[in-house]
């Protein structure tokens, strides 16, 4: 096999806190340095939270593993400071095509509006993604990767979580007041406490091939069913970065997993399907099998929180493994920073739970719907799945029942404790709860995008319309909370041409539609770009209680704050209000 | 079992001629393709009907009594 690139190797460190004679503490420590706990490295030091991040390993992921990173995704590395060299490097695609047997069924495009910053996806190895997450981690300040260290033992204390670490020069103990665990489907941590992670187990195993080859397939995903190539099972196809090829071969449940990677198996495999003189080199060869299963709560002691695959885990049909985990740790550090900083009560944490075991159960039910239409259990349900392949070639309606996997997008966290409920009449997608949708805009006369001014902290955004400036009530509200030390960062999205240096400019009229915006709407986002709230108008007082709530606090009107008390972080920019 | 949804009086407006194509629709064919057959006409038909309600309660009347009397004849519960 050819390696394409050599892994990076992070050299073993010895610490200070390995000589002290107490036990170092820190605020946070996360387990595993993987693009789970990488993210949740890099959240937490943005949010001026110190933290320390332990990997048992030396270097990133030994294979691809994880390809398909999602737009929300990607959303979400730009906040971190590093999605552009993610889009830069990967491999972007919008469109799906299925087929069954020799005939293309139909096909799917992932982003079917235009106005958005980030695709539906790109493909790109999980060892680029986690070099590109060390870097980013290694240019701030406040985290810190100690590579070879192992945690050999955890003890959950009442005012601190006790560890033991292993390391080359022999073991230490730290404390933490929080510890996140994000060491894979096996967590040896999970394993440690005594939790269990429990569901189903599909009796199916796949192939992966990644192989280095130049090949002119379009950078689109390619799913057969029961092709002329790999009779009565499934294949698919996905380009990745610098001409690595991802082909996953459903293998059956009676296949050896150990004969099956022999490269005399596999090549004569990519051989029926890339044809004879194909000239290709394997780079990973992988046998997995999956389950669909989670834990009973992510946050099963009150100082400890388990995110990613350690928590949940799916089948990799539809791209919802990664991707779900780097929204847990989205969704989850903030809040801890929150109370941490003693903005915010420690309630706040309990909607971790609240809001991520829903969307665990989002993403366990699509993949186990895919993978029952991918793998059908018996000959009555592979008839119907054949059936349904078969109207579909010419029938519209069935080809929205072919299920090759349906790709991750972002939870609507509808049912959260955080959201205030509408009080005011809106349409549109942006729901207390959703991720917050992105539009091009213009700042300063140059092309920028709205989910670059959004999240990190609280934001208020505060639609202007096509009239410059704002009602008079509207404006002694914003005052009152700003002269009341609310910590909200302002943003002001106007229709019109030149309104100075600060407003963002909805030239297309996207934002304002994509929000169901006119002048006066108002949203409290939170610092993960979900939407808290949302009104017609702006009140005071709904604004304090609506803030309240999403910090897990008692929704009732607080008194206000003195100026400058619990501002969020150093990072705030500042923003000035147009004068009206 | 009662029905809320679905309609338990006769529709087919020409039950013996219907019954007959049924029959009819299966001629020639293998247990593996009349297997076929039926989970195409099923899906057809359902997209016809279109409302979960219906289908979810044709189902449960479909398992009604298949296996045998005492058995629960409801469908798992959905998530």
């Amino acid at each position: 096999m050819v390696q394409a690139r050599e892994n990076p190797v992070y050299p073993y460190r010895r610490s200070p806190d390995q000589d002290g004679e107490q036990p170092a503490h820190h605020p946070v420590i996360v387990v595993g340095a993987g693009p789970i706990g990488l993210s949740a490295a890099i959240d937490l030091a943005l949010h001026d939270v110190d933290n320390v991040l332990l990997d048992e390993d030396d270097t990133v992921s030994i294979g691809s593993r994880a390809i398909c990173f999602a737009k929300r995704t990607l959303e979400i590395f730009d906040r971190l400071g590093c999605g552009q060299r993610m889009v830069d490097k990967g491999v972007t695609w919008n469109l799906g095509r299925v087929f069954f047997r020799e005939n293309e069924v139909y096909r799917f495009d992932l982003l079917p509006e235009a106005g958005h910053q980030r695709p539906a996806f790109i493909n790109l190895q999980q060892y680029f993604v986690e070099e590109y997450l060390v870097d980013r981690a290694r240019a701030l300040e406040g985290t810190e990767v100690r590579w070879k260290n192992r945690v050999t033992a955890v003890e959950p204390g009442e005012s601190a979580v006790h560890l033991t670490v292993e390391t080359p020069d022999g073991p230490y103990a730290m404390t933490c007041d929080y510890l996140i665990v994000a060491d894979g489907a096996r967590s040896p941590v999970r394993h440690m406490l005594g939790f269990k992670s429990e569901g189903q187990v599909f009796q199916d195993r796949f192939l992966i091939a990644d192989v280095v080859m130049k090949a002119d397939f379009p950078p689109e995903r390619w799913f057969w069913f029961d092709p002329p190539f790999h009779e009565g099972q499934s294949t698919l196809l996905h380009r990745q970065s610098e001409n690595v090829w991802r082909i996953d071969f459903q293998l059956g449940w009676d296949a050896d997993p150990e004969e099956e990677k022999r490269p005399e198996r596999v090549i004569p495999r990519i051989r029926a399907m890339l044809g004879e003189d194909a000239e290709f080199e394997l780079e990973w060869v992988s046998v997995y099998t999956f389950q669909c299963r989670r834990m009973e709560s992510f946050r099963p002691l009150p100082r400890v929180f388990f995110a990613g695959d350690a928590a949940h885990q799916v089948s990799p049909f539809g791209a919802r493994g990664a991707n779900s985990g780097i929204q847990d740790t989205d969704n989850l550090v903030w809040k801890l920073a929150a109370v941490l900083g003693g903005r915010a009560p420690e309630s706040l944490l309990a909607s971790y739970d609240a809001e991520r075991i829903p969307a665990a159960d989002e993403n366990i039910l699509n993949s186990t719907r895919s993978t029952d239409f991918i793998s059908p259990k018996g000959e009555v349900s592979r008839s119907f799945r054949d059936a349904t392949l078969m109207l579909a070639e010419r029938y519209p309606f069935a080809r929205r029942l072919v299920n090759s996997g349906r790709l991750s997008v972002p939870s609507v966290l509808s049912g959260s404790p955080l959201n205030t409920p509408d009080r005011d009449p809106f349409g549109g997608r942006m729901v207390p709860g959703a991720p917050c949708a992105d539009a091009p805009v213009r700042l300063a006369g140059g092309p920028d995008w709205l989910l670059n001014h959004l999240g990190g902290e609280f934001t208020g955004v505060y639609f202007l319309g096509a009239e410059p400036g704002m009602p008079k009530a509207d404006g002694e509200a914003l005052d009152a909370l700003e002269r009341g030390g609310i910590p909200i960062r302002w943003v002001f999205v106007g229709q019109g041409g030149d309104e100075g240096g600060q407003v963002l400019v909805d030239a297309e009229g996207l934002a304002h539609e994509r929000y169901d915006a006119r002048a006066g709407t108002f949203y409290l986002i939170r610092p993960d770009q979900h939407v808290a709230a949302r009104w017609r108008g702006v009140e005071r007082d709904a604004v304090v209680e609506a803030l309240t709530r999403a910090t897990g606090g008692v929704a009732v009107a607080s008194t206000p704050r003195r100026a400058g008390d619990g501002n969020a972080t150093s990072r705030h920019r500042a923003a000035s209000r147009p004068a009206g | 079992m009662e029905t809320q949804h679905l309609d338990i009086e006769l529709r087919l407006d020409r039950p013996d001629d219907f019954y007959e194509a049924l029959v009819d629709m299966h001629r020639g064919l293998d247990e593996a393709q009349s297997r076929l057959v039926n989970a195409k006409l099923i899906l057809l038909l359902s997209n016809q009907v279109g409302d979960l309600a219906v289908l979810r309660e044709a189902m449960a009347v479909a398992r009604e009594d298949v296996l045998g009397p005492d058995s629960e004849t409801e469908l798992p519960p959905q998530p």
